[in-house]
């Protein structure tokens, strides 16, 4: 008997958390398909959470209207083009390639190029001074003056 | 002494960057709409739901479009010079009230004041989307032909209504 009641007790937060799972959306295909969007798509609220993650209300009607037009048989790109119609490409994660972006996406390429050829320049130049020729008698002799004169006098 | 002269100037002009960068607002979002015809839409007026109203019944005319709401902080501290703007009669402000209470809105208008010729609901915010409204309050400038001219994100004041509302609102009239 009392075992039955550890079981019964053990039990029942199982049982309260199932009851609080209920299923998304009539539609799991097109609920992982909105979800899937709108991970790449920003919130205009909060500006650093994605669509799908943001609890803002807009957010909220966003996913609403993006379901909708899912399953109204619209594309993907059709949805994003719906949505940067009206919000513009800051709603994208994702810019477009466009000469507006050209310096967001080419720009960080342009800098490393020209930071490897300033290096290359600079190791070139270092590699060239002489190192192996020998000292002329005017350096041995402010050598020798440097290091103070320890008895060897040439 | 040279050779300190790049860096000091790499530094310079990052700090340059740094600092437009500090003064630029991430909230302003840019509106693909200026230039383009005002989204369409009809709605009831809060006055009187049995009528309606579009923006091609304003065709003719350049109006101001003040997207606001009952529940928003911000809109109230613009109410008050909207309530100026709309005795100067330079401009008609129209307005619609975004995903609220009809009820609330007009008691917020009956108690402050109404300075709009006419307020349309937007009960589901669906208009407020095609407007690319994503927080209220958002002015927005329309022409003769329908155009919108102009969008303001956030209240007004007597800045950017002086330095670019009236100036543009002057240009458009003639």
């Amino acid at each position: 008997m009392r075992l039955w009641m550890i079981v019964l007790a053990l039990w029942l937060p199982f049982v309260a958390m199932a009851n609080e799972a209920k299923p998304v959306a009539e539609d799991p295909v097109t609920e992982q398909r909105m979800i899937k969007l709108s991970e790449n798509l920003r919130c205009l609220v909060c500006q650093n959470e994605s669509l799908a993650g943001s609890r803002a209300e807009l957010a909220q009607d966003l996913r609403q209207e993006i379901r909708e037009q899912m399953r109204a048989g619209k594309s993907d790109e059709q949805v994003v083009d719906y949505l940067t119609q009206r919000y513009g490409d800051f709603v994208l994660y994702k810019p477009p390639v466009k000469p507006l972006t050209w310096l967001l996406w080419f720009g960080p390429f342009a800098l490393l190029i020209g930071a490897v050829g300033g290096l290359y320049a600079y190791i070139k130049r270092r590699g060239n001074r002489p190192v192996d020729e020998p000292l002329s008698e005017e350096e041995k002799k402010r050598v020798a003056a440097l290091l103070g004169n320890n008895g060897n006098k040439s | 002494m040279k050779r300190f002269l790049i860096p000091l100037g790499i530094f310079i002009v990052l700090v340059g960057f740094l600092a437009i960068g500090l003064k630029l607002d991430p909230r302003e979002v840019p509106s693909p709409l200026i230039g383009k015809p005002a989204p369409d839409f009809k709605l009831a007026l809060l006055s009187d739901p049995a009528k309606h109203l579009s923006p091609a019944d304003l065709r003719g005319k350049v109006w101001l479009f003040n997207v606001w709401a009952s529940w928003c902080a911000s809109c109230r501290e613009e109410h008050e010079l909207m309530l100026e703007l709309s005795k100067q009669g330079v401009v008609p402000i129209y307005a619609m009230d975004y995903k609220d209470q009809p009820g609330d809105a007009q008691a917020v208008l009956n108690r402050y004041g109404n300075p709009y010729v006419e307020t349309v609901v937007d009960l589901d915010g669906r208009v407020g989307i095609n407007y690319g409204v994503y927080g209220v309050p958002e002015t927005y400038l329309i022409d003769r032909n329908g155009i919108i001219r102009f969008k303001l994100t956030g209240p007004l004041t007597p800045e950017n209504l002086d330095k670019k509302i009236l100036p543009l609102v002057k240009e458009l009239q003639q």
